[in-house]
C-alpha cells in the first residue's frame, strides 16, 4: 500500500508540471482562423482576438496637425535648411512639430537642435535626423512596391522613441570559451529569432551589402549541380522566422507550406516582402551605415556597428505598420521633389513582373478583416502627395 | 471488472529463481534484488547485470562521446553552469562546415569534435549492438532483437555516415543536441523540397503509425483476454487456451481477419524494423539521387494540383544586386 501512495504522489507531481506547463505556454481559446488560399492547402491566418488586442493599442496613429501650405520657402526664412529648403515654412514648422513627438517627445526640440542657434549643426542628432528625412523620402518616393501608398513617417518606426524599439546590430553572440572547443557557430543559443535556436544573425549575411543567397531550394527535381547545403538552409530559415513574428503571421501568409521556394504557389504577399528585402537592404546600405561615423560610441552595437533596419522595425508585429494607416501621404515635404530623380539611386535595377495575375488575388484583406476596428486606418487610399517646390540643392548628408 | 483494468501489475509472485540451462560461467548470474515499485510496473527482481567487455567498452566509448558533446556545449556559453542548464535544449555540436567537405581531420574548434564525437558513439552503439547478439545467442535466443536494433542503427549511420560521404560533405550530417538537430531535421526538408513527397518517407511514417496501431491492438487483445491466461503467450501458441481462441474470435468478429498469437508479433517486428529501414533509405536517397522532392512528386503525378493561383517569379534577389547603394 505504501508504494501505491508513493505512486499517487508521484503522479499527483507529474499532473501539477504538465498542467503548469501547459498554463503557462499554450493560448486559451478562441482563436480565429482565416482562409486566405485555396481550399485544402492550410494558407490560414491564425490570430487570437486577446493578443490582436493588445497588439492593436500599440499600432495606433497619433494625432496629426493640420497641414499648413503657407507661408515663404523655408529656405527664405530659416539658415541652413539643406534638405527642406523647398518646403513652404507653415508646412516646415509643422513637419519640425511632428517629427518632436515622434522621436523627441520627452527632450523636445532640444534633443536634435542647439535651442540658442537652431541652424547651428553642433548635435549628431540633426545631422542624422537629415539624412533620415532623405530616407524617409526615398522610402515613400522609389518603394513605393513595397510600401504602396501608405509610406512611412519617422513614427512608422520610433513610435516616440529617440531610437527605434527594434533594431539590430551585428552580432557575434556572447562569449564563447573558444580555443580548442568548438568556437562561432552564429547558433544553438536561445537568442535566436522567435527563442528558436537558430542562427541568431541572419541580418547580417541578408540584409546587407554583398548579401547571401536566400533560396536554397533546389528547383530541379533530380540533383543538377546545386550545392546549397543543409546549414545554408538554416540560416534562409531564421531570416524567414524573423519575418513571421515581424509581421505577426504564419509561414502561410506568403507561402504555401507544401512548396515554399515555388512562386507559382505564392500569395502577392510574397512579391511585396521581396520588394521589402531589396527596399531593407538599400536603407540599411544607403543610410544606416553612412551615418554610423555620426553617432557616439553609446548608440553603436558590440561590434562598433550602428544600428540597421530589419521587418520588425516598421512591422513592430503587425502585417502591415501601423494596420496600413496612410499617415504618410499627409506629409507631402516626405516625398522627394518631382524633379529630384537623382537622389538615392534606390530604385530597383530591373522593374519585374507585376505582382498579381489576374485570376490569383487570394482574398488579401483578410488580416485587416481580423484585426478589430481599433486598428483601421483613417485612410486607406490617400490623395497623391503634392510634392514642394521643383528645385532644390543637392542634399549634404 | 476494475480487477483487469488496472494500468499496474497487480500481483507479485515470488520464490526460487527458475531457469534455464546456461553456458559455464553464466550459471552465477542468477540472483538480483527485488523491489515492489519495480514489480508494480514490471518484473519485481532487479539485475544482475551482464556487462562483460564489449559492454565496458561500449559504456566508455558512449561516455567518451556524451563528454565531448556536454562540455562543448558548456564552452559554448563560455563554461557558465547556470547557462548550460538553462539553455541546454538549445545547445550542440556542429558538424564541420560544408566548406570543408570530407576532411577526415577539421580543426578540432570546426567539426572536429563532432567528428571525434561521432567516431566514439558510433563505437559505442556497434559494440552494444555485438552485445546484445552474444547474449542473446549465450541464452539459445534467436537473435531477432539484435536485427531490430541494426535497423535503427542503419538510419543513424545514413545520417550520420553514409549520406554525407554520397555528398562529399560532412556538413550535411545530423548536429548533436535537442533543438539543434530538431531544427535540422525541419532545414533538410526545406532545402530538399519537403521530404513528405518522399516515397521512403511515406513508407516510413506508415510503418511508423502502423507499428502504433499494431501494438495497441496486441496489448489490448492480451490485457482484455488476462482474466483467462492471455499473457501468457508462449503456451497458448503451442495449446491455444480460451483467453486466445476468444482475443482471436473478437478480431474475427470484428474485422473478419486475426493473426495468430505468433503472427502478431512478426507484424510487430516487421512493422518496426521496417519503419527504419525505409526510412534510412529515404534519406539516403535524398540529395544523392532527388534534389526536390516536391518537383519529383510534381513529373511523377503523385503531387494534387491545385487550380491557378500564386505569382510570377521576380527573380533572384541577389542577382540583381539587391542593395541599390546610394552614391
Amino acid at each position: 500500500m505504501k508504494s501505491m501512495d508513493t505512486i499517487k504522489a508521484l503522479g499527483a507531481v507529474a499532473a501539477l508540471a504538465v498542467g503548469a506547463v501547459a498554463f503557462f505556454t499554450l493560448e486559451r481559446p478562441p482563436v480565429n482562423v482565416v482562409q486566405r488560399g485555396y481550399r485544402g492547402t492550410g494558407l490560414d491566418e491564425i490570430y487570437n482576438p486577446r493578443h490582436l488586442a493588445a497588439q492593436a493599442d500599440l499600432n495606433k496613429v497619433p494625432a496629426m496637425l493640420p497641414q499648413l501650405q503657407v507661408g515663404p520657402l523655408a529656405k527664405t526664412v530659416y539658415k541652413n535648411v539643406q534638405v527642406l529648403g523647398d518646403v513652404h515654412v507653415g508646412e516646415f514648422t509643422r513637419l519640425m512639430a511632428s517629427m518632436t513627438t515622434w522621436v523627441a517627445p520627452k527632450q523636445g526640440c532640444g534633443y536634435c537642435h542647439n535651442v540658442n542657434n537652431m541652424a547651428d549643426d553642433s548635435k549628431y542628432t540633426k545631422k542624422v535626423a537629415r539624412k533620415m528625412i532623405l530616407m524617409v523620402r526615398a522610402i515613400n518616393s522609389n518603394w513605393t512596391d513595397h510600401v504602396k501608398k501608405v509610406g512611412v513617417t519617422c513614427y512608422t518606426c520610433h513610435r516616440g522613441n529617440n531610437v527605434p524599439q527594434y533594431i539590430w546590430f551585428k552580432n557575434d553572440g556572447p562569449p564563447e570559451a573558444g580555443g580548442f572547443a568548438e568556437t562561432y557557430t552564429g547558433k544553438n543559443l536561445m537568442i535566436g529569432p522567435n527563442h528558436s535556436s537558430l542562427p541568431y544573425d541572419p541580418y547580417s549575411i541578408f540584409l546587407k551589402e554583398d548579401p547571401q543567397t536566400i533560396r536554397v531550394q533546389a528547383t530541379t527535381a533530380l540533383p543538377g549541380g546545386d550545392r546549397h547545403s543543409i546549414k545554408q538552409a538554416e540560416w534562409t530559415y531564421a531570416l524567414m522566422i524573423h519575418f513571421s513574428s515581424a509581421l505577426g503571421v504564419n509561414c502561410t501568409y506568403c507561402h504555401n507550406s507544401r512548396a515554399f521556394g515555388d512562386w507559382s504557389e505564392s500569395t502577392p504577399q510574397r512579391v511585396t516582402a521581396w520588394y521589402g528585402v531589396k527596399m531593407v537592404r538599400a536603407v540599411n546600405t544607403g543610410y544606416l551605415e553612412p551615418v554610423q561615423s555620426l553617432l557616439p560610441s553609446y548608440r553603436l552595437g558590440p561590434s562598433g556597428d550602428g544600428p540597421k533596419v530589419f521587418c520588425k522595425t516598421c512591422h513592430q508585429g503587425a502585417y502591415k505598420p501601423l494596420y496600413g494607416a496612410a499617415m504618410a501621404p499627409n506629409f507631402p515635404e516626405l516625398y522627394q521633389p518631382a524633379a529630384d530623380t537623382t537622389d538615392t539611386g534606390a530604385m530597383p535595377a530591373a522593374a519585374p513582373p507585376t505582382a498579381a495575375p489576374p485570376t490569383a488575388a487570394p482574398p488579401a484583406a483578410a488580416p485587416a478583416a481580423a484585426a478589430p476596428p481599433a486598428a483601421t486606418p483613417p485612410a486607406e487610399t490617400p490623395t497623391a502627395p503634392a510634392p514642394a517646390a521643383p528645385t532644390r540643392q543637392p542634399p549634404q548628408p | 471488472m476494475a480487477e483487469y483494468q488496472n494500468i499496474f501489475t497487480r500481483i507479485q509472485p515470488r520464490g526460487p529463481i527458475q531457469t534455464v540451462p546456461l553456458p559455464h560461467g553464466d550459471d552465477t548470474r542468477l540472483g538480483g534484488i527485488h523491489s515492489h515499485l519495480f514489480g508494480v510496473i514490471g518484473d519485481a527482481q532487479i539485475g544482475p547485470f551482464y556487462l562483460g567487455r564489449l559492454g565496458l567498452a561500449s559504456l566508455i566509448c558512449g561516455f567518451i562521446a556524451f563528454e565531448i558533446i556536454g562540455l562543448n556545449m558548456l564552452a559554448s556559453v563560455n563554461w557558465n553552469f547556470v547557462q548550460f542548464i538553462r539553455q541546454l535544449p538549445w545547445l550542440g555540436l556542429e558538424p564541420p562546415p560544408p566548406s570543408l567537405g570530407l576532411t577526415l581531420f577539421p580543426p578540432m574548434n570546426e567539426g572536429g569534435w563532432w567528428l571525434l564525437a561521432g567516431f566514439f558513439l558510433t563505437t559505442s552503439i556497434l559494440l552494444w549492438w555485438v552485445r546484445m547478439y552474444r547474449r542473446a545467442v549465450a541464452l539459445g535466443m534467436g537473435t531477432h532483437v539484435a536485427w531490430a536494433f541494426a535497423s535503427a542503427i542503419w538510419l543513424y549511420l545514413v545520417l550520420g555516415f553514409i549520406r554525407p560521404i554520397l555528398m562529399g560533405s560532412w556538413g550535411e550530417a545530423v548536429p548533436f543536441g535537442i533543438f539543434p538537430h530538431l531544427d535540422w531535421t525541419a532545414s533538410f526538408s526545406l532545402r530538399y523540397g519537403n521530404l513528405f513527397y518522399n516515397p521512403f518517407h511515406m513508407l516510413s511514417i506508415a510503418f511508423l503509425y502502423g507499428s502504433a496501431v499494431l501494438f495497441a491492438m496486441h496489448a489490448a487483445t492480451v490485457l482484455a483476454t488476462g482474466r483467462y491466461g492471455a499473457e501468457r503467450e508462449v503456451e497458448q501458441i503451442v495449446h491455444r487456451g480460451t483467453a486466445f481462441e476468444r482475443g482471436m474470435l473478437f478480431w474475427r468478429w470484428t474485422m473478419g481477419f486475426n493473426a495468430t498469437a505468433e503472427s502478431i508479433h512478426r507484424w510487430a517486428w516487421w512493422f518496426a524494423v521496417l519503419t527504419t529501414l525505409t526510412g534510412g533509405i529515404g534519406i539516403l536517397l535524398t540529395g544523392t539521387a532527388v534534389d526536390n522532392w516536391y518537383l519529383w512528386g510534381m513529373k511523377h503525378h503523385i503531387v494534387a494540383p491545385y487550380p491557378h493561383m500564386g505569382v510570377p517569379d521576380p527573380g533572384p534577389l541577389s542577382a540583381i544586386g539587391g542593395t541599390g547603394a546610394v552614391k
